[in-house]
This record gives structure tokens, sequence and C-alpha cells, in this order.
């Protein structure tokens, strides 16, 4: 690939990306990312619902540890092509549903693995102490283990949102809709400008959502915000830290592979 | 179901016997060509990593960069980054190959990074200790036990790279990626489900392999295990 080369793709991405009739329309750029963005971010809210209750309930009674840490591992052998082809041969076909459905079901593993990790590592003396100061079971789960928990919670649904972003990529590879299509339709007529164009815009979209949740992190952790203004950093927390190392073994890497 | 009859082809049912009768080297075709681009993309992300995290290792900028890095391609999909690597490489195979390895490489880094500065400072104290060069406490100490950790991200890597793979059809590179991608196109479904099946069962043969291969070159893992058993 010499210099000339280089200039002209950048060039043909880019009067592909200015053309004003690429954006406009039903498979325009801007319905096609509104219908990505749309679909996520429902396919999110239902995995979050689904997961972190059950998450949160095995790490309070310190239960199912094998189920919440293998449920990523098989969720990482599945291939996400496979699943939405199958869906889209089953009676149900491709629609929203059926692309949210498989959205979901890449969603929860993250969530559920992180959650569980979250809550099971708090430090057993905080939540002994919780529990000599009378509260309930509930109690203790809502108002000490959850908040130090929320750091591996929201990685969890950072690692899905990333995750459910790509899937609704590769359900363009089915006829499903997003900005995939844009990148699929590049590749069937072998038009190179529009696929390139195509793959930079999933790219921003990605990187944006990756970048969105991960200042979210920073921002509301609980430990941290409690420190916030004083003069000396928060304490560490050795249970967090132990979890955090456990989980960047194992499942930090179940990131946006799909 | 008219399984192992003659009929559910005609019939297009989920599972099909005769398919795989009938179909038997094509299918064997698709799973070598799986097989083969895995092993040819954890090898070579492999083989890139580990000088890599060596090289790295000592800078904290230089490792903070890459680790970044890591991050952003990690984050990116797979169908857009192999949209990305098409002005580089070009529409042929190569362009799948290069996608896989970029993706193993982000998480065999990370790992090879954690395991070697998981080695307890003082056991290389005590290399040193006893007169070993830098080379030679490398080689001989934190790599093997750095072991656990590059393991786990070879692990990853390579039922990631399984799955992955199946993309690679838009290339004509997909291994059993191919055949679901023509059961999709020819509405045929025991087509598909028999390719999505071996995919997970190949998946799950290669994560095998590797606890073999992790309990093979381990002894004192093995040793530590076996008294804890027994």
């Amino acid at each position: 690939m010499d210099q000339a080369d280089v200039v002209k793709t950048i060039s043909d991405v880019y009067s592909w990306l200015t053309d004003g009739a690429h954006w406009r329309g039903s498979d325009g750029v801007i319905v096609r990312t509104a219908q990505h963005v749309e679909l996520s971010a429902i396919a999110l809210l239902i995995a979050v619902a689904v997961a972190l209750p059950i998450a949160m309930w095995l790490g309070h009674i310190r239960k199912g540890g094998f189920l919440a840490v293998n449920v990523s591992n098989i969720g990482r052998a599945v291939p996400t092509f496979a699943v939405l082809t199958l869906l889209a041969l089953t009676s149900l076909g491709i629609a929203d549903r059926t692309v949210v459905l498989a959205l979901v079901l890449f969603g929860i593993p993250p969530v559920l693995t992180n959650a569980y990790v979250g809550v099971r590592e708090v430090d057993r003396q905080t939540v002994e102490a919780a529990k000599g100061m009378g509260m309930t079971g509930l109690q203790q789960l809502l108002r000490v283990e959850l908040p130090l928990a929320v750091p591996l919670v929201l990685n969890g649904i950072r690692l899905a949102a990333v995750q459910i972003v790509a899937t609704m990529t590769i359900a363009s590879l089915v006829s499903g809709p997003g900005l995939g299509r844009i990148i699929q339709e590049g590749f069937a007529t072998q038009n190179k400008p529009e696929l390139e164009a195509g793959a930079l815009l999933v790219v921003v979209l990605a990187l944006v959502v990756e970048g969105g949740f991960a200042w979210l992190q920073r921002v509301v952790d609980p430990v941290r915000r409690a420190h916030r203004g004083d003069r000396t950093p928060p304490p560490a927390e050795p249970a967090l830290i132990g979890a955090a190392s456990f989980v960047s073994a194992e499942d930090q890497t179940h990131n946006a592979i799909s | 179901m008219n399984f192992r009859t003659g009929d559910c082809l005609e019939a297009n049912s989920w599972i099909c016997g005769k398919f795989l009768s009938t179909r038997h080297d094509q299918v064997v075709a698709a799973l070598q060509q799986h097989i083969e681009l895995t092993v040819e993309t954890v090898v070579i992300a492999l083989a890139v990593s580990l000088p890599l995290a060596i090289a790295v290792r000592r800078s904290r900028r230089a490792r903070g960069g890459l680790l970044g890095l890591a991050t952003a391609i990690y984050t990116v999909p797979s169908l857009a980054l192999f949209g990305l690597l098409v002005p580089i490489t070009g529409l042929r195979p190569a362009t799948v190959l290069v996608g896989l390895v970029l993706y193993s490489l982000t998480i065999l880094i990370r790992n090879v990074l954690a395991g070697l500065e998981n080695v307890p400072s003082d056991v290389v104290e005590a290399a040193r200790g006893m007169g070993m060069g830098r080379m030679r406490i490398l080689l001989t100490v934190e790599l093997p036990l750095a072991l656990p950790s590059i393991f786990a991200g070879l692990r990853v890597a390579t039922v990631s790279t399984v799955a992955l793979a199946t993309i690679g059809y838009l290339i004509g590179e997909g291994g059993l990626g191919n055949l679901i991608h023509e059961g999709l196109t020819n509405y045929f479904k025991a087509e598909v489900l028999t390719a999505s099946v071996l995919c997970v069962l190949l998946a799950i043969a290669f994560d095998a392999v590797l606890v073999g291969l992790q309990f093979l070159v381990t002894p004192w893992a093995r040793i530590r295990w076996t008294r804890r058993t027994s």
C-alpha cells in the first residue's frame, strides 16, 4: 500500500461520508445509528434487570460461584453469528424482538459474573459489622454490599454494553437492523469506500460507548465519591483490589469481541 | 424429527444425520480450515505478545500506552475491524488472520504483563543473589512463574478466536462460518445447526487441550494439586 493508495482510500471514505444522500432516508446513517443505539439500550436494560438481582443474591448467599463465573466462559465460546443465524431460521425470523433477544443473551454473562464477584468479595468483616448493627439481609445487600461492589458491577455493565453494540453489528449479517448494514452491504457489493466508512462509524460508536461507561465508572463509585475533597486518598480496599485482580485474569477480558 | 432417515433433508429438519453423511467432505474441510486458522492466530499472537510485553514492562508510559491501545482495539466490533483492515490487507484471507491475531494480541499482552508483574519480588531477588543474569532470571524464573496467567490468556484468546473466525466467511475464510452462511442463504437448518454445534465443540476441545498442556508444563502446580487432593 503506497502513499497514493492511502490518499485515495481516505478521500474515497471522506467523500462517502460527506455525501448527504448516505445520511438521509430509511437506510441512511442517521436512521441506522438510531436503530443501533435504541435496540442496544433496550437489550442492555433487560440484561441488567435480569442478571443483576440474580448475581447480587448469589453473591450475598455466597453460592453458585461456579455458575456465575462459567456463564462468561460459555458466552465466549458461542459465536454470536451462529446464534443470530439460528434465530433467523426459526419461525421467529429476524425482527427487532429476536435481535434484542440475542443481544440480551450476550449481555447477561459479563453483568452476572462481575456483579457476583463484586458482592462476594466484599470484606466479610464489614458485612458482619452491618449484621451486628441489626441490619437485615436485604439491608446488608442494598446498603453495604451493593455500594462496595459498584466498581465491579459497573465494569460488568460496561463490558455488556460493548458486547451488545458489537453483537448488534453482527445482526446485520442476517439482515438485521443497525449500522452494521453499511459494512455488510459494502462487503456484499465489494464496495470498499462504503464498507470502510461503515466500519469507521461503528468504531466511533463503540469507542463512545466504552468511553462513556468508563467515565461513569469513575464518577459513580461511591467509595471514591465519599472521599472527594478529602486531603487523604481513599483507603485501599483489600477485598475490592483482590476482586479486581481476580476479574482481570478471568473476566475483564470478556470484552467486546463478537 | 426424522433423525437418520432419508427424508430429513427434504423436510429441512434441524437435526439430520444424512446431512453429515452426504456432505462429510465439505464439513471436514471447513473444520480443518477453522482449526488451522485458530492455531495460526494463537501461535502468531503469542510469538508477538511475549517480546512486546517483555519490552514494555519496565516503562510505565509504554506499558500504559500499549494497554490503552489494546483496550481500544478490543472495543472495536469484529465486523468493523475487518472493514478497517480491508484498505491495508485487501479483500483476501490474510485480512481475517490479521484481525484475529489483533484480538488475541490484546488478550495475551494483558495476561503476559499481569503474569510477569505478579512474580514475587523476593523470588527474583533470590535468583539475583544466586548470581543469575537478567536473561536467565527472565527465562528460568519469571516466565515459568507467569505461565498460569499466560495460559489463562491463551485459553480466552483461543476460545474467542474459534467463535470470531466464523465472520471470516465474508472474505471466504470462515471455516465453519462458511457453512453457517451457506445454510442461511439456502435456508438449510441442519447445516446451520451442525456447523454451530461443531464450533462450540471445537472451542471446548481447544480449551481442554490447553488445560492438559498447562498441566504438563507446570509440574510444580501438579505436585501441589496431587498433595491437595490426596
